[in-house]
């Protein structure tokens, strides 16, 4: 019974979501085409569904899509390999702690985009350049996350570990903290993903590549094709959407074997 | 073997609002295979005693040795059961108990049939692969129990394991471990703020001050086990117990 009302609970939410989505859509297309009147200013529904068939009638998307994935990979995969090594240095080790925490703490209030001009210089106009700029976003989180996770390691867990016969740091970092801090890291670079997402249209726009969600997007603003420009901001939307699902499902899985409810 | 040897332990933590004295000239000699319950007010030094004996916590002066060796720092040949909940959650029942063989170097196979054995001395035979957020409390610190006996230590630290139990299952754990210990034969260093729990285990009772903690006084409880907690014999140990720990007690 309860089950039941349950279902029909959550299928009312599903309906309404899609009711919601549907008159959000009619609502566009009318001011769109009766209000404002100009597809520069606002294009319609109908203009970016049109320019959507035609953008997968060229077969760039995919390339673009493709690139800019990698562009992530590598600002992602750079932010992970470093942050997390150095969030367990400065999280364990004192001295670690006070000679990068000043460095740190100057880094990480400027925002990843005013780095554009030096990945420039350093990378030049290449896929490295743009995955810095990606890097420099996803870094922080995961570095804090990783720290904070360190930190926040109940004493108990330390302490049983070493009257079991867990000495050195090396294993109680393997065996007790690593295991321990595993969903804090994984909260931050979920955090991560979602800043070098957003991070990308900007590293994409001074033209490293000739595809890329991001590089068409600025593209398309350059014709002035507006309905295209939308085009991409949906892609661009919608990928990261997904990039955060599967994310997610993954840690879910290998999280919920030990913790109950909600995981990231 | 387990003859543990505490001369002249002194305690002190300072910091920067003042220095607390724990622990003043603490001298106890423990018998291999005895087991022995800390008693006192709160505050007294309990916890501290036993973390130092686990290595935990090193003593300002004084010395502890298990069997003549002096300890420096943490050892597997020291179990220690936790007050509060200890158990790795993201390990299950079974490896949480093979632990300590784990970081021996033991083989998977080897490991998992020594933690069986002790999974089933303390009952929890169906629940091997369960995780502890799945676990009771008095199933938790079974686990725990498990999981220190497993690395076949000499001595068997205890820092009030059932104190968070209701009294159902706090019974029900006394009578397991005594049986346990029946097995095993291990040296049982036990604190517990219950007098009456300490009157049903201990063969010593070891009486502390409160603050800095001293020894007050030993009680030998010659009976054998099991115990009536309802005779009047048990009642009068247990008020001389109390009335020791009372007078003890610094004045408010
Ligand atoms: N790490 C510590 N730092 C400062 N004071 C401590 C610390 N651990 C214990 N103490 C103090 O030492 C005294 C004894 O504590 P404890 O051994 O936990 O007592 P018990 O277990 O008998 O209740 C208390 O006054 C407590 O505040
Ligand atoms: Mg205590």
């Amino acid at each position: 019974m309860a089950m039941k009302i349950q279902l029909n609970e959550q299928r009312q939410r599903r309906l309404l979501g899609i009711a919601s989505l549907v008159a959000a859509t009619i609502v566009w297309q009318l001011v769109a085409d009766v209000v404002v009147q100009k597809p520069f200013i606002l294009p319609s529904f109908t203009d970016v569904a049109a320019a959507f068939v035609e953008l997968a009638g060229t077969g760039t998307l995919l390339p673009d899509i493709a690139v800019s994935l990698e562009h992530f990979a590598i600002g992602l995969g750079a932010a992970f390999l470093i942050g997390v090594p150095l969030g367990i240095l400065m999280g364990w080790f004192r001295v670690a702690d006070s000679i990068s925490d000043p460095i740190v703490e100057v880094l990480r209030p400027i925002p990843p985009l005013a780095w554009i001009p030096f990945a420039i210089i350093w990378f030049g106009l290449t896929t490295q350049a743009a995955g810095f700029v990606i890097f420099i976003g996803a870094f922080f989180p995961i570095l804090i996350n990783t720290y904070t996770g360190f930190r926040n390691i109940p004493k108990v867990f330390v302490e049983a570990g070493k009257v079991l016969g867990c000495d050195t740091s090396l294993e109680l970092i393997h065996y007790i903290a690593l295991p321990a801090a595993i969903p804090s890291i994984a909260a931050g670079i979920r955090i991560a993903m979602g800043v070098g997402w957003m991070c990308l249209v900007a590293a994409e726009m001074f033209g490293v590549s000739k595809f890329g969600l991001g590089q068409k997007l600025w593209q398309n603003y350059y014709l002035h094709q507006m309905p295209n420009v939308v085009v991409y901001m949906i892609i661009l939307g919608f990928a990261g959407l997904v990039i955060d699902r599967i994310f997610r499902a993954y840690v879910d899985r290998q999280l919920l074997k030990w913790r109950s409810g909600e995981v990231v | 073997m387990g003859r543990v040897s505490i001369r002249g332990l002194t305690k002190a933590f300072v910091k920067e609002e003042g220095t607390t004295v724990a622990l003043k000239n603490v001298n106890l000699e423990v018998r291999d295979k005895e087991f022995v319950c800390l008693v006192g007010p709160s505050g007294c030094g309990k916890t501290t005693l036993l973390r130092i004996i686990a290595g935990l916590e090193t003593a300002m002066a004084g010395t502890v040795s298990v069997d003549g060796t002096e300890i420096t720092g943490p050892d597997p040949k020291r179990g220690m059961v936790f007050q509060e909940y200890s158990l790795f959650p993201w390990r299950n029942v079974i490896d949480n108990v093979a632990f300590g063989l784990e970081m021996r170097g033991i083989s998977k196979a080897e490991r998992h049939r020594i933690a069986d054995r002790y999974i089933s001395m303390v009952g929890l035979e169906q629940f091997r692969t369960s995780y502890p957020y799945e676990l009771s409390g008095g199933m938790r610190q079974r686990v725990a129990i498990a999981r220190a006996l497993a690395n076949d230590p000499d001595v068997l630290l205890m820092d009030e394991p059932f104190g968070a139990l209701d009294a159902q299952t706090r019974n029900r754990m006394q009578k397991e471990l005594l049986s346990i210990w029946e097995q095993t034969k291990k040296t049982i260093i036990f604190v517990t703020h219950s007098v009456d729990e300490a009157v049903y285990l201990a063969e010593r009772i070891v009486v502390l001050s409160g603050r800095p903690g001293t020894i007050r006084d030993i009680i030998e409880i010659p009976w054998s086990q099991p115990r009536d907690r309802t005779s009047t014999e048990f009642a009068e140990v247990r008020r001389h117990v109390l009335q020791l720990i009372d007078e003890g007690e610094p004045v408010q």
